[in-house]
């Protein structure tokens, strides 16, 4: 996908967005309210056309029919025909496809046994939210849009949806999904891409996000009054020291193990020994806060 | 909860065979068609009330046709443009609309499902409900004195014409407009129909405005159907009429009709 484009009454609620997902892996597309993810993933998905840019899904054009059975979606607002039971839904759209996946096991697995003869319009938002992820992997798709999949969802059938997308990367299959969860985001994504009004402010791996221009602190006690001059000129330029109040040190900057030994080393040669000496490394979270700002809106 | 066996979920897209997805939809339709009871009351149990009251109490008059064989030889072929009516227009639309609304449109546009088969199946719904309705109708009418002439093939064409014609108005109205007012518009143009249809009297009773009342498709499904299953006459004008609306209809719903 490169410099994708969609206007709303004008306004560009995505506004040049690229990226690539590789096979096999599991892309997060995170993003405050608002951000364009919804309006990214429907274009991806057929569901509307953008006012520029080009999209390849599977290398071809999302509208081509011959990619619904390849490509399995769950969007974040669709319904279902409200009289038909859950197990009934579940067994129709089994029924598209030449090889689905066995629809009793998939209740099974999601919880939705119980269920099974209740009319879609008498099931909980998460039964709905559930069934519907059910419905997009029971053609055994190759690539699977998932928007919001855990939105209003309780701890365990989070669990579940996780463990299901865990196993859909473990047997080849590409995953796109949308959340604001930065947890659901870092235990889940091979990538993360950070968008924000419409532009992607960052990608990259949860690793790799979690360094860049990342400041670590690394905090510890000690005597009070030791030589910081002596430190600094030890540590990497862009590293900074302080101790406040007395006897608690801070090292603030780009914390590797050599700052770490660095920092030890400086200790022993004081003749004190640092003690409560813990690393802080940015959260996935702090990146995507400093990215997307702090502020509601 | 143990986990998942390597391999259960891997790839294997391919759609399903049409006929089985065709097969599997038009079930759905059908099944939802036969569980709504609004559906059920609009399809089946008003024509039927209606046609046993309209033969039974004469509280309307006919002229020629003094006993009750000739009010049901009058009244069934009416009962059966209006049932043809409730489904395959007022059911179809005030269904599509919904549809819509409810988003389940959207969720079948990420199916493998085709649109195409999608009508299909929508078709097969509403000819097995009409078979239905024809059946039940039929049998009430004859128990009640109809005697029904004329070559069954001409009133089948009538009533294929005209079960295109109102699909694509129904397909038209629901497909364009939101679920609430798709079910104020389908009702109200299923009651102006039904007055106008030649249905509850003859057109003629309305005196100069026959001529283009009779041009309207539950009018033309009506006295077509009267005039072949009456006298045996393949009643040309009207299906000309009823294919000049089904080509309008369903060509307006082609263009028009959108799928969220």
């Amino acid at each position: 996908m490169t410099g994708l484009v969609k206007r709303y009454a004008g306004r560009a609620v995505v506004d040049g967005l690229s990226l690539r997902v590789e096979p096999g892996t599991v892309l997060a597309l995170l993003g405050p309210n608002g951000a364009g993810k919804t309006t990214t993933v429907e274009i991806c998905e057929g569901f509307r056309t953008p006012d520029e840019g080009t999209v390849r899904v599977l290398g071809r054009d999302p509208r081509d029919p011959a990619l619904r059975p390849r490509v399995g979606v769950m969007p974040q607002t669709a319904g279902a025909y409200p009289g038909l039971r859950c197990g009934e839904l579940l067994r129709l759209v089994a029924a598209f496809s030449a090889h689905p996946l066995d629809p009793a096991m998939l209740l099974d697995r999601l919880g939705l046994r119980e269920v099974e003869r209740t009319a879609f319009r008498r099931l909980s938002g998460g039964q709905q939210q559930r069934l519907s992820l059910a419905l997009a992997v029971v053609g055994r798709p190759e690539l699977v849009f998932l928007d919001e999949p855990t939105a209003g969802l309780d701890p365990a059938a989070r669990h579940a949806t996780w463990d299901l997308v865990r196993a859909l990367r473990a047997d080849g299959a590409t995953v796109v999904l949308t959340t604001h969860l930065m947890d659901e985001a870092e235990r889940l994504a091979d990538e993360v891409v950070i968008v924000d009004g419409g532009r992607v402010v960052a990608a990259g791996t949860v690793d790799a996000l979690t360094r860049t221009g990342a400041v670590g602190q690394l905090r510890f006690r000690a005597t009070a009054g030791l030589d910081l001059d002596q430190l600094l000129t030890a540590l990497p330029e862009q590293c900074t020291a302080k101790e406040s109040p007395a006897g608690a040190y801070l090292v603030e900057g780009h914390i590797d193990p050599q700052v770490l030994a660095a920092v030890t080393a400086w200790t022993a040669e004081q003749g004190a020994m640092a003690t409560d000496l813990k690393v802080e490394r940015k959260t996935l979270e702090d990146v995507f806060l400093d990215l997307t700002g702090r502020e509601l809106r | 909860m143990t986990a998942w066996t390597p391999g259960a979920l891997a790839p294997r897209p391919q759609a399903a065979p049409v006929g089985r997805m065709l097969a599997a939809q038009a079930r759905a339709e059908l099944t939802l068609v036969l569980r709504n009871a609004e559906q059920v009351l609009l399809s089946l149990v008003i024509p039927l009330g209606l046609l046993v009251l309209l033969v039974t109490v004469p509280f309307i008059g006919l002229e020629g046709a003094p006993d009750r064989a000739g009010r049901a030889d009058f009244f069934v072929p009416g009962v059966l443009a209006l049932a043809v009516m409730s489904t395959a227009f007022t059911g179809q639309a005030i269904g599509v609309g919904f549809e819509r609304q409810y988003g389940v449109l959207k969720r079948l546009g990420a199916t493998p499902l085709p649109r195409a088969v999608l009508l299909g199946a929508k078709t097969l719904a509403v000819l097995a409900v009409e078979v239905l309705q024809v059946a039940a109708l039929s049998l009430v009418g004859l128990a009640l004195g109809w005697d029904p002439r004329g070559p069954v093939l001409a009133a089948l064409v009538l009533v294929v014409l005209g079960t295109a014609a109102f699909s694509g108005l129904g397909l038209l109205l629901g497909g364009t407009l939101p679920g609430l007012t798709t079910l104020a518009a389908a009702n109200l143009l299923w009651f102006v129909l039904l007055v106008l249809g030649g249905v509850l009297f003859p057109l003629s009773s309305l005196g100069g405005a026959e001529p283009v009342l009779s041009l309207l498709p539950t009018a033309a499904l009506s006295t077509g159907l009267r005039e072949v299953l009456q006298t045996g006459a393949v009643p040309v004008r009207e299906m000309v009429a009823l294919a000049a609306w089904s080509l309008a209809a369903l060509g307006a719903a082609a263009r028009l009709f959108r799928w969220e």
